[in-house]
């Protein structure tokens, strides 16, 4: 049962991230790229991280994705690219490169796979807290200062007045 | 017999969708009694004894009625958009215990998943105003997409103070804390979340006086205004099983979910009870005040509510750091 709902839900990740990368139009990417978010988010919870899995909704699904769609709309007057790709040369290095992670991927997968999920069972949120509260302190504070810097700098661009 | 669990809790969500649509289809017969109370008319009246009957009547009208498609939607987006609005808006029962054991997945992590789940709603909206191609929708989606972000923030600051209250994230977990008092009833803390709670459940449902991405004098009815038939009745099915659902998360944050007098069983009738105070307070306000400006929605938000409500939860989370003994 579980595998069925894994394939289905791999399946849906897969297919829409292929929609996303092949859709001309931008608005469509962007509901793909929800579609793709949301089945991550349903992989998490099938792992047992269930506070991951809501993350993931709050943060990719939610804010990010209507940030997406903000700048879209403000950005892209027509609903479809047009004209010229500008980055053509890109497109020579996606193989190798897409290639070079693909290979990645697998060694890691090949590495962790056979070990099992941790025999401590899933951990619960509070002991997620608890361990970025107090173990984790300073690097959850660094994080977090540098989200802050990042918001200050981007208030700082965007009042400057050109001239 | 019996069933497989997976087959078990099929039925269960079965059920409970069929629960859940009856109660919103009833709730906007509530609703129109209540306003036609407020302004001295009597409201549906003639389907039915007292008008008992209207709710099922419009749902019938607007089965029967011509599915339009405008010749210049995005097809697949206009045609989408009122089941990504619905689903959000239904799947966040399934978190909610309506009494003690009785519920479909009572979470860990259930108030961090109905309001994720929930924020998922503004997808579906978007999609509707986009995708029907028409610059009233455009522009009610535009303005719904900044003011359910402004309010998301006010809204889970608020929606955290209970939590913090009870130390927990489970919502059972935060009925049971309740046992003794109710957290609206705890001084001023209590109360002030509990304001803060219904302004921002307000403005994220769009209702008057934040109800600008329908103002029907500018934008004759926002993102919606292109749908017809079973896909406009879908929407609306969505917008009013979002608000009661957020009205029973109130109930259940504040007035003590399914505790009370009388014997157990009585749980999921109390707490039924307490979800329809919450939305005829809502309600109430929603026939007694004006529509506010655009801007003026933002500055409360950001000027008012976000700062207010941060406070509110330091200043709980310090008590309780304090009543419990200085911290950890």
């Amino acid at each position: 049962m579980a595998r069925a709902a894994f394939v289905l839900v791999a399946l849906l990740a897969v297919g829409a991230a292929l929609g996303l990368v092949i859709k001309k139009n931008v608005i469509h990417g962007a509901m793909f790229l929800v579609v793709n978010m949301a089945s991550i988010a349903a992989l998490y919870y099938m792992l047992g991280a269930e506070f991951l899995a809501v993350a993931q909704i709050v943060v990719y699904a939610g804010a990010i994705m209507v940030l997406f769609i903000f700048a879209i709309m403000f950005l892209i007057p027509g609903k479809d690219e047009t004209g010229p790709d500008p980055r053509r040369w890109q497109r020579a290095l996606a193989l190798p490169l897409g290639a070079l992670l693909l290979i990645l991927l697998l060694a890691v997968v090949a590495a962790v796979r056979g070990t099992g999920p941790p025999a401590a069972g899933p951990a619960t949120s509070g002991a997620l807290y608890r361990a970025l509260l107090t173990d984790y302190l300073l690097p959850f504070e660094l994080t977090s200062i540098l989200l802050l810097a990042a918001i200050v700098g981007v208030m700082v661009l965007a009042k400057r007045r050109p001239g | 017999m019996t069933l497989p669990p997976i087959a078990q809790t099929a039925v269960a969500a079965f059920v409970l969708l069929n629960v859940v649509i009856g109660l919103v289809t009833y709730v906007t017969l509530l609703e129109r009694k209540f306003a036609a109370r407020m302004q001295s008319r009597i409201g549906p009246y003639y389907v039915g004894p007292h008008g008992l009957l209207q709710p099922i009547a419009d749902a019938l009208k607007l089965m029967m009625k011509e599915d339009v498609v405008p010749s210049s939607a995005d097809r697949w987006v206009y045609n989408l958009a009122p089941i990504a609005f619905l689903v959000p808006c239904v799947l966040i029962f399934a978190t909610l215990p309506f009494a003690p054991g009785l519920g479909l997945a009572d979470l860990n992590i259930g108030v961090l998943f109905f309001l994720a789940v929930s924020s998922l709603e503004i997808v579906g909206l978007f999609m509707g105003g986009w995708g029907s191609n028409n610059k009233y929708a455009m522009l009610s989606a535009m303005r719904g997409v900044n003011q359910i972000i402004s309010y998301d923030l006010p809204f889970v600051f608020a929606a955290l103070v209970p939590v913090v209250l009870a130390g927990s994230l489970q919502l059972s977990a935060i009925v049971t804390a309740q046992q003794g008092l109710w957290f609206a009833a705890y001084p001023v803390i209590g109360q002030l979340g509990f304001i803060a709670y219904l302004v921002a459940t307000l403005a994220a449902e769009n209702r008057v006086p934040f109800d600008i991405l329908e103002a029907e004098s500018e934008l004759v009815a926002g993102f919606r205004v292109e749908y017809s038939g079973m896909k406009f009745a879908l929407i609306q099915l969505g917008e009013y099983a979002h608000i009661i659902a957020t009205s029973y998360l109130g109930a259940l944050l504040f007035l003590g979910g399914w505790l009370g007098p009388g014997p157990a069983w009585l749980g999921a009738g109390w707490f039924t009870l307490k979800a329809m105070l919450v939305f005829l307070l809502l309600t109430w306000v929603r026939w007694s005040f004006v529509r506010i400006r655009v801007d003026q929605i933002l500055a409360i938000s950001w000027k008012l509510m976000l700062p207010a409500t941060v406070l509110l939860l330091l200043v709980t989370a310090f008590w309780v750091a304090w009543r419990s003994g200085g911290g950890a």
